[in-house]
């Protein structure tokens, strides 16, 4: 899309209207604002980044720095589904590599890359906070799909290829029964 | 800490179902603490204060310090804008706990929230997620609205005279923003780079002013402490380290997940009857306390120690986050202290040279020894680096980074040199 017809609708700047009233100056809400930059546009290149610093005036170079700096927002264009794998300690002790290197090898491409069909983005990520769900993945900054084996992730992207993204997924506390059960 | 462990009742994460909702969360006794707090004059901010202090909740975000102590910091009001920064930017491997107070909890956080923004007269709360808890973010964010529907927030609560916003704000992927100045930062909307301190937050924080920050978990602990008394609440747990805990358990174990006990219960017993043991029947052989920046124990070193700062500090560790990471007998600890490495590497900020610099050393030597191409050398190399990095940055990540470093290699020596031995180098 050429850089002059990037442009927010009246209900995004409705929204992000909404979001600088939260703070006392625009520069607070660059974050919240890539991130509604990112859910319309599906990334934050450099054009998009632009549209986020003229909307919020302020300097580009600035929100390049913010948008530069966080992992989470996309710096080019991605595939319809990204699929971040955590591979940080507890992944790593529970499989998050072999998980990794079953995608690679279905997807046919390394982490870090786009499938030619532009359906699917693998990374490998570090920890995402399900530590205890291991080894895991989250599809697109949204679910988390937990304790992964290959026969789970073969399902995932046979669900994802015909359009079916997971639901959230709770992840229960485990009952005071089953420690009481556990202590005797 | 005896036994009593196996019969304590959860208080931060009770089993009632649908206790996220409001109604439910009333009718379980959900905001008689802020009731209190707001319409009994008794509770002034400073008996408020003095309770949570007394009480000694001590931080579950890893420093552990005195809650009620903080609060105490911030300065009289001179009429300018206050805040409370609420950190649910969790991050360091092994800690995936606070997810689960938005999830199944998030009320009891905000009341404690709330009663903290009135002791300290702040009239603007933010609430800090990271970026990859949408999810939970979002069940939070229906919970603010129902308080703000039934009057627990927004102007003139409860008919108080007090009036506090609160505002829920994402990240969008660093490990440094859970660092708390550099979360200030990123609320400012900037790059995370933690500031120097002094000054501290109590003194300039948000845009200058005055602003404490606090766990997710350490505030759900305060209306505990308003409805039931310091006194009961520090007689929970270990002496020093008091209260409700919930520990993360990942790793090789049968059963990992989070659960809520006292402080103080002895490590082997939340291996091994927490967790249900070693998965595949395996013997223990080393363990991570409290997240991936606390020091490695070593399975011999364990008899004894419980899950409280004192403890933990005996036997060489720190608590951290409680979030406990297990390693089975065939567990290489060349690897996990590369991967380690390896995430402290990617999250420095790089606003210090040690830090930016010297965590890519660490990583780089470590794949060395990892690929097979190390010498023995290089062992006393990154010890030496660890002592040239900590203590010369502006925040901790960088003594974060040495410490798995120094203590990995120091107590599993035996390991790191023989992969040394093996190397192309060593035949040489």
């Amino acid at each position: 899309m050429a850089e002059q017809d990037l442009s927010f609708n009246g209900e995004e700047r409705e929204e992000i209207e909404k979001i600088t009233s939260r703070f006392p100056n625009n520069k607070a809400a660059t974050l919240q604002v890539l991130w509604v930059a990112q859910r319309k546009f599906g990334h934050v290149k450099p054009e998009v980044q632009k549209l986020v610093a003229r909307t919020l005036d302020l300097p580009e170079a600035h929100v390049h720095g913010v948008a530069s700096f966080y992992t989470q927002y996309y710096k080019e264009e991605t595939g319809r589904f990204v699929l971040d794998v955590c591979t940080c300690l507890s992944c790593q002790l529970c499989g998050g590599y072999e998980i990794l290197h079953h995608l690679e090898d279905r997807l046919g491409i390394s982490a870090g890359e786009t499938t030619d069909d532009g359906m699917f983005t693998l990374q490998e990520v570090e920890c995402l906070g399900a530590c205890g769900y291991a080894p895991m993945l989250q599809v697109t900054n949204g679910p988390y799909v937990n304790k992964l084996t290959t026969e789970k992730v073969d399902r995932l992207l046979e669900n994802l290829r015909n359009g079916q993204t997971p639901e959230f997924e709770s992840m229960a506390m485990p009952h005071l029964e089953k420690r009481n059960q556990a202590a005797t | 800490m005896a036994d009593d462990w196996r019969s304590y009742e959860p208080k931060l994460i009770p089993d009632i179902p649908d206790l996220h909702k409001i109604g439910v969360y009333e009718e379980n006794g959900g905001y008689r603490a802020l009731k209190a707090v707001m319409q009994d004059s008794d509770w002034s901010r400073e008996k408020v204060t003095n309770e949570v202090k007394a009480a000694n909740i001590r931080g579950r975000g890893g420093a552990g310090f005195n809650c009620g102590l903080k609060w105490s910091f911030m300065p009289d009001p001179d009429g300018g804008p206050r805040y409370l920064a609420c950190n649910g930017d969790e991050s360091e491997p092994g800690t995936f706990k606070d997810r689960k107070l938005f999830e199944f909890n998030p009320h009891l956080f905000l009341e404690g929230a709330l009663i903290a923004a009135y002791a300290m007269q702040v009239s603007t709360i933010y609430v800090y997620i990271r970026g990859e808890y949408l999810d939970y973010g979002k069940i939070f964010e229906k919970a603010v609205a129902e308080a703000y529907s039934r009057g627990y927030l927004g102007e003139d609560i409860l008919g108080s005279g007090e009036d506090i916003e609160l505002h829920t704000v994402y990240g969008a992927g660093a490990y440094i923003c859970g660092e708390e100045t550099a979360m200030l930062e990123s609320l400012e909307g900037k790059r995370g780079y933690p500031r120097v301190k002094p000054p501290f937050p109590a003194q300039k924080g948000l845009w200058g002013r005055p602003t404490t920050i606090n766990n997710i978990e350490t505030l759900a602990n305060v209306p505990l402490v308003i409805n039931n008394g310091a006194d009961w609440y520090s007689s929970i747990g270990a002496e020093g380290h008091p209260g409700p805990v919930l520990y993360g358990i990942s790793g090789h174990v049968n059963r990992p997940g989070v659960y809520e006990l006292p402080t103080g219960v002895p490590v082997l017993d939340l291996i091994n009857e927490v967790g249900g043991g070693v998965r595949g029947g395996k013997d223990l052989k080393a363990v991570i306390p409290g997240g991936a920046s606390t020091p490695v124990l070593r399975a011999d070193q364990l008899e004894g120690v419980s899950m409280d700062s004192e403890s933990m500090r005996e036997a060489g560790s720190l608590l951290g986050t409680a979030g406990m990471v297990v390693m089975d007998e065939d567990t290489d600890m060349v690897e996990v202290l590369w991967r380690i490495a390896h995430f402290f590497h990617h999250e420095s900020c790089g606003q210090c040279t040690p830090c930016r610099e010297g965590t890519g050393w660490l990583e780089k030597i470590l794949i060395r020894i990892k690929e097979g191409e190390g010498e023995i050398k290089d062992l006393d190399l990154l010890l030496d680096l660890t002592t040239q990095m900590e203590g010369r940055t502006i925040c901790a990540l960088a003594d974060a980074a040495c410490w798995p470093v120094r203590h990995t290699i120091t107590r599993f020596r035996d390991e790191f040199e023989a992969r040394c031995k093996q190397s192309a180098h060593a035949l040489a």
